[in-house]
Order: structure tokens, then C-alpha cells, then sequence
């Protein structure tokens, strides 16, 4: 270790956001490539980070490269601001940035995820964040990348369509429910990663700009704010989004997406906002659902 | 049939480095027109299948195709983008192994209904009616439908992919052995299914086999080639009734006698 | 109206590479015509190439030399040097052929064999189909056989299936190759009447025919092949 790096609390060894500035430029240079082509996959030179892949890796990247001091960072998994994944990830930027946090959608400039988009709208300035586990759509079909980058090249993409046609000759419906293949902007065919198809239509004309990174695939995608963003369908089996029969349990939210949480072994269960935030400041609006801790009644 | 040919053949060869592939191939192929290209293995037919099919790159000659509006285009001119377009459209290539031409875990009415999907068909029961109506020409039960031809055996493989490739209506097919390493029975009913849908749509194809009888059975024109060059070429009867080359004699003079 | 048919200096050999590459002279010389509404048959004994000379007519041999005039379409062509779709669109219109041997193609039935030629020229199914069952009908074919592919049938029953096939049409120019080989008295006598009726249709005929009753019926004309012969100028 040199003796004249100059030291601060702790992080004597680390670059603001963990990343060298060098590497930082790399994926901002691939993010601008990104957003000017909406849903086309940049590759881009994926560094190791001090999390295993699988974790976050790619949106974790993404997000070192555009974090800027003045940045509230709010990070969620499933929806959720207080699971494993969020919490490391929130206390790794703390740690090695310094940024503000937040668990508060509307107060976050930057939002990193994992396979939920926020029930409130997002707005103009935020940026979205996705971590991506398998960026390609069409692997599925098509296990070879020289060919896949050729279909997008050429922009054929029956296939997408025998993989729907498949669903409904098996299931009678289109069964896809996460990770729903969507069209952007009129051209690129793109994997939304596996949010719910329920927050499909959250990206189309978002405000908000949305970042795509998959650390191990080495690729980076981006929808611009405003960009059409259309779920692929069949004339006679349009695009739906799920349904839920009753209101989350906590907070009576309606046309929200809801997680099923088991409460005992008798088969007992409810039915609760995926998006805690949400969810959080609903009850505090002073919204009840049907299983709310009732403070009065409890008294 | 138009007095315009579908195809156009110059002067094609492919070396691969000092060895010939196959040497200064020239013809016309007419609309409604079936040509039967025989030789050993090795002679070079499937070499010059592949390069009139754009699957290789050719070493030299042009091939010009004329599209649906009329207009012949030359094939190495095209972007890739028109040339893959063309072909699963307006062409077809059957595989002598089927599983090089179908998508072995997706569904008979998916492989069917691929071409039209890639062609913007966008409705589940159009495509899924018109997928069982092929199958049912190929002589495959519509209760397979949605079976994967990984259960079927090899002669309903091979109609299947016969399916897949003219159900986007192509006007030019070209065969790979299509025959190849199937029992007589089934390659017998194959065959009586393949002359019928020639017939009835009006194809032109371009079959390639060794097989004589195949190439009496279906073709009206035939070419030898041997070495990688077209020692003959005519009529298909004419060639085989009255070869005049020696090596033609010789291919006739093999074929077993039932 | 021009004579439907002109053969003339027609030579043909037959190269046997596998035979050290002899030379088979086969004909040479060869000179006649058939007018429209005439029956010519070929004659001379059998091995002197008859038949090679009709299938030479016919496209299916080639001649080293010479031509083979036809009238097809309005026009005279000549076959000897037409190229293999010009030969293929004669024989759809214009020159029609019986063989001795019935050429079968696996599982189609007698009646879609004999319907065939009319399809190629454009006929409805149902209509080729009606009519070739008539045809069928006449040459007495069982009627159990109509729906069944001619490969099992006997040699007289698919000799009567090629010639209900032959018939059919209305080719200006007609090839027969012992049509009547096989057949039974009843039924040569229904072929004598067809071939009676092409003539008064004014189609020109060209045939072999071994069996000297049929022959004397409907040969207006017979040419000796023996003359066009290398044979004979050697004997």
C-alpha cells in the first residue's frame, strides 16, 4: 500500500462506489449505448464484485456507475426493502459511497430491483434499475448466441411467438407469468427479467429511466423514459396481467401485486402487498385490510 | 407455366482450398419444374445444393432468383436479411436428417406454425387450424398436434418437416435426400406424397439423391454430376433409358432389379 | 393443315461404355411421315428396333443426327434438338404414348393413373375422373380394381390401365408400343374401335403391332424398319 493515498473512515482502499473510475467509464459507455438503442443488449466487460453471481451483480454494477454523492439509493427484492439481497446491497453502497438511503420510492433517485417494479408510479429523474439473470429472451429456443444476435439483427421473431403458441397448446392460456417477453419500441424484442408480467405495463411510457445489467451474461439494456413498451400476444389471447381475488390482508390495496405468505401449518395464509413501501405507507394513511394488527382493538 | 425461369445457375463453383466442390454448374430451373440431381457420394451434388441454397457461399458464378414480383435478383447481391426472408418464405430446404430442419422440443403445430408466426401471423386458432390442415396433408393424425417429434418415428419426422417448409406456400424447394435412411415401405409413401403436393402446387424443387428410382419417380429433368462436374443432363427418362456418358451407363447398369 | 408428323436422316447408335466403348449403330437414314387421320404401323422383325425408333419419336431415346418434325401448338418443332421442357410440354399437348409396360407409382389408384394426363391439361378432377372411369369401363376393367394402384393387377389388366391412360387425351399425335399384346380377342377388338375413332379424329397414328389381325385392321400404311437398318445393309 502506497503511504500517500489519501484515507477516510474506513475506506482506505476503496474508489467512491467500489468501481475504478476506468471500469465506471466502461459501463457508462454501454448504458449510453443502451439507452440510444432501446431493448438491445450491450455486452460489456463484467468485473468480478464482492458478491457471488446470481446476486445482483449486474445491477449492482450499473448502479456503482451512475451513483453520484447527492444520489437516495432504495433497494429492493421482490418488492421488499427488507430482505437479505436488499439489505446487503443498501449497507454495500452506504459502506463504500456513503449515499443516503431510503426505503421510500417517492424520496429514491435511484432504484435498484430484483423482479418488482414499485406500485407507485415512478416519475421523472428516477432511474430503475434491474438485475438480470438471463438477458437473452430467445435462448430458450434457441441455445445458440450466434444465431439469437442474428435474430435480433434481422429482427425475426416468430419464435417468441412459438414460445407463447406452445403455452397455450399446453396450458390453454398463455402461461408465461414472469419474465414475459415484451417489444420495445417497435423493434427490439427484450427479456424484462422476471418481474411479474403484472408490472409489465408499468414499463410502457414509464417516466422513469429503466437499466437493465446481468453481471454474469455481461450485458447491459435500457429503456429510455417514454418508450413504447408492448407485451407480446395473440390476436385471439391478448396480453392480461394476473388478478388477485381479495385486497392485500395489511393494507386492503386493490390492483396491486400480492405475495402469498403462509401463516401455520394448518393451511392458513393471507394475501399481502409484494411492495412492503407501499404497503407501509398505506397502513399509516391509516388503510386497514382484513388481518390488521388492530391497535384499538388490541387496547 | 410462365416462359421466365424461377432460377438461374452460372458458372457456380466452390473449391474448398485446392479440392472442387463443384466446378462451372450451369442452369435454368422453370416454374412447376422438378430437377433431380444424382451422383455417388462425394460427387459434389450437396455441395451445389448448399450454394444455390445459400447455405455456402459460393467460389464463383451467380445465381439469380426471380422473386414474386417478377424481378430476377442475384442471390450473393442480397442482404442477409432479404436471403433469410426468402428462405422461409418463398423457399424450403428438407433435411435428409429430420432433426437438422425441426425443432425437436416444440410441438408438430408449433414446427408448423413457425413460418407463419416469423411472417407476422398473429392468431393462436388461424395458425393452429392451418398447422392441422398440413399435418393432415402430410398424412400425420391432427390428435398429434401437440406432441413433440421426438415421438415420432423417422418417416412422420420427414413429413413433418416437409409440412414446416410449405406452409408458407414456397415456390422453390430444395431436397436433401429426402428418401435417405428410410425403410422402403415409408419411403414409398413419401414419395407418392411428395409428387402429389409437387403436382398440386405447382413447384419447382431441386431434389438431390442418389437414388434413380426416386429421381425417375419425381423429377422431370436430371443432372449427373460426377467429380463435382455435370457429365450429363436431360430429360429424366431420356438419361435414364439412354445414358450416354460412361459413367451414367454405369449408375443405371447398378441398380438392383426387384 | 401440315402433316401432324416428319421423321427424316435420322440416325441413332448406342455407345456401350462398359463394353470397351463399341459402337451399336442402331439406324440410320430414317424417313417416313404420318398424316393426320392415318395409322402407320412399323414393321419388320422383331430385334431390328421398332421400339427403339418409337421411344427415339417419343423424346425418351435421343438420335445423333436428323429431325423429328412435330406440329405442336400451331408450329413445327423440331424434337430432335428440343430441349428436355420443350419435349415435356409436347408430350403434355401434343404426342401421346403407350407403352407395353405400365410404369406404376406406388399407391395410386387405376382410375387417378388413367385420369392423370387430363389433369395435366387442365381438366376438373371430378370431370378427368368420370371420364376415365368410362374409359375403364369400356376396356372391361373390373370395376373393383377402379380404386386400387395397378402394381398387383395381371399384365393383360394393367396393359388395359395404360391404354385407357394412352387414350384419354386428345394428343394430335399418338404412339402405340404393342397396345394389344396382353389382351384377350374382346378386348382387342375395343382397342381396334379406339384406335378407328383417333383416326376419324384426325389423329395421326404410330404403332407396333405384333398380333397380324389387329394390325391388318387398323394399318392404313406399314413402314419396314429393316430398311432404316445397318443389319440390312450388312446382310
Amino acid at each position: 500500500m502506497t503511504p500517500d493515498v489519501p484515507t477516510s473512515a474506513g475506506l482506505a482502499t476503496y474508489n467512491f462506489a467500489y468501481l475504478d473510475e476506468q471500469t465506471k467509464r466502461m459501463i457508462r459507455r454501454a448504458i449510453l449505448k443502451a439507452i440510444a438503442i432501446p431493448g438491445y443488449q450491450v455486452p460489456f466487460a463484467s468485473r468480478e464484485m464482492p458478491m457471488p453471481y446470481g446476486w445482483g451483480t449486474g445491477g449492482v454494477q450499473v448502479t456503482a456507475a451512475i451513483l453520484g454523492p447527492k444520489d437516495v439509493l432504495k433497494v429492493i427484492d421482490q418488492g421488499a426493502d427488507d430482505t437479505t439481497n436488499a439489505v446487503s446491497i443498501r449497507a454495500f453502497f452506504q459502506k463504500v459511497a456513503n449515499v443516503a438511503v431510503t426505503t421510500k420510492t417517492r424520496e429514491a433517485t435511484i432504484i435498484q430491483t430484483r423482479h418488482r417494479i414499485p406500485e407507485e408510479k415512478l416519475t421523472a429523474g428516477q432511474t430503475l434499475v434491474y438485475q438480470v439473470p438471463i438477458p437473452e429472451p430467445l435462448r430458450f429456443l434457441e441455445p445458440r448466441e450466434t444465431e439469437t444476435r442474428k435474430m435480433h439483427a434481422l429482427e425475426e421473431y416468430g419464435l417468441m411467438h412459438v414460445k407463447l403458441y406452445e403455452d397455450i397448446a399446453k396450458n390453454g392460456h398463455i402461461a408465461t407469468t414472469y419474465a414475459y417477453p415484451v417489444k420495445v419500441e417497435g423493434r427490439y424484442v427484450m427479456d424484462p427479467s422476471p418481474t411479474p408480467k403484472f408490472d409489465n405495463p408499468k414499463m410502457h411510457r414509464s417516466e422513469a429511466l429503466q437499466l437493465f445489467g446481468a453481471g454474469r451474461e455481461k450485458r447491459i439494456y435500457a429503456v429510455p423514459p417514454y418508450t413504447e413498451v408492448v407485451s407480446l400476444d395473440f390476436e385471439d389471447h391478448p396480453f392480461e396481467i394476473q388478478t388477485f381475488d381479495k385486497p392485500c390482508a395489511l393494507c386492503g390495496a386493490e390492483n396491486v401485486y400480492l405475495d402469498e405468505v403462509v401463516l401455520d401449518d394448518k393451511g392458513g395464509r393471507m394475501f399481502v402487498c409484494s411492495d412492503t413501501d407501499h404497503c407501509e405507507e398505506r397502513c399509516a394513511n391509516g388503510h386497514r385490510g382484513h388481518l390488521a394488527y388492530n391497535k384499538e382493538a388490541a387496547e | 407455366m410462365t416462359d421466365a425461369p424461377l432460377l438461374k445457375v452460372r458458372d457456380i463453383s466452390k473449391f474448398y482450398g485446392a479440392r472442387i466442390g463443384c466446378k462451372n454448374v450451369s442452369f435454368d430451373l422453370w416454374p412447376g419444374e422438378v430437377l433431380a440431381v444424382v451422383g455417388e457420394s462425394g460427387s459434389g451434388k450437396t455441395t451445389l445444393l448448399n450454394c444455390l441454397a445459400t447455405r455456402l457461399m459460393p467460389s464463383s458464378g451467380a445465381v439469380e432468383y426471380r422473386m414474386r414480383d417478377g424481378e430476377m435478383r442475384e442471390l450473393s447481391r442480397m442482404s442477409e436479411a432479404e436471403r433469410r426472408f426468402l428462405m422461409r418464405t418463398d423457399w424450403g430446404f428438407v433435411h435428409q436428417n429430420p432433426a437438422d430442419g425441426l425443432r425437436m422440443a416444440v410441438s408438430a403445430g408449433a414446427n408448423v406454425g413457425e413460418r407463419l408466426m416469423a411472417v407476422g401471423e398473429r392468431h393462436y386458432g388461424n395458425i393452429r387450424e392451418t398447422a392441422g390442415n398440413w399435418l393432415g396433408r402430410v398424412e400425420i393424425s391432427v390428435d398429434r398436434i401437440d406432441d413433440q417429434p421426438r415421438a415420432f418415428s423417422g418417416g412422420m419426422r420427414q413429413r413433418l418437416q416437409i409440412a414446416r417448409n410449405l406452409v408458407t406456400s414456397p415456390r422453390l424447394i430444395f431436397m436433401d435426400e429426402p428418401t435417405g435412411g428410410l425403410d422402403v415401405s415409408v419411403q414409398a409413401r413419401l414419395l407418392d406424397l411428395l409428387r402429389g403436393l409437387v403436382q398440386d402446387l405447382g413447384l419447382s424443387a431441386i431434389i438431390v439423391t442418389h437414388d434413380l428410382a426416386v429421381a425417375r419417380l419425381l423429377s422431370h429433368r436430371m443432372m449427373v454430376m460426377k467429380d463435382g462436374v455435370v457429365i450429363e443432363q436431360g430429360l429424366t427418362d431420356r438419361v435414364l433409358d439412354d445414358p450416354r456418358e460412361a459413367y451414367t451407363q454405369l449408375l443405371v447398369s447398378s441398380i438392383l432389379q426387384v | 393443315m401440315p402433316t401432324p408428323l416428319v421423321v427424316s436422316e435420322v440416325a441413332k447408335s448406342f455407345t456401350m461404355h462398359l463394353r470397351d466403348g463399341i459402337r451399336l449403330p442402331v439406324m440410320s437414314n430414317v424417313a417416313f411421315s404420318v398424316k393426320a387421320g392415318e395409322c402407320v404401323v412399323l414393321g419388320g422383325p422383331s430385334g431390328i428396333g421398332k421400339s427403339s425408333l418409337l421411344k427415339m419419336v417419343y423424346g425418351n431415346y435421343a438420335v445423333d443426327s436428323g429431325q423429328i418434325l412435330i406440329e405442336h401448338g400451331g408450329r413445327l418443332l423440331d424434337l430432335a434438338t428440343a430441349d428436355p421442357r420443350t419435349i415435356l410440354s409436347v408430350r403434355r399437348a401434343t404426342l401421346g404414348y403407350v407403352s407395353q409396360f405400365l410404369r406404376t407409382v406406388p399407391r395410386v389408384a387405376a382410375v387417378d393413373v388413367v385420369a392423370e394426363p387430363l389433369l395435366g391439361r387442365g381438366t376438373a378432377a371430378a370431370e378427368a375422373r368420370e371420364i376415365a372411369e368410362a374409359m375403364l369401363a369400356r376396356l372391361n376393367l373390373p370395376r373393383e380394381l377402379w380404386q386400387l394402384p395397378p402394381a398387383t393387377f395381371s399384365g393383360g389388366e394393367q396393359q388395359r390401365v395404360n391404354i385407357a391412360r394412352g387414350f384419354i387425351t386428345d394428343h394430335r399425335i399418338l404412339l402405340l408400343d404393342e397396345p394389344t399384346a396382353s389382351l384377350d380377342a374382346k378386348n382387342r377388338a375395343v382397342v381396334v374401335s379406339m384406335i378407328e375413332e383417333k383416326k376419324a379424329a384426325g389423329v395421326a397414328l404410330l404403332g407396333i403391332f405384333h398380333d397380324e389381325d389387329v394390325r391388318e385392321k387398323v394399318a392404313d400404311r406399314i413402314v419396314d424398319v429393316s430398311a432404316f437398318s445397318p443389319r440390312k445393309a450388312a446382310a
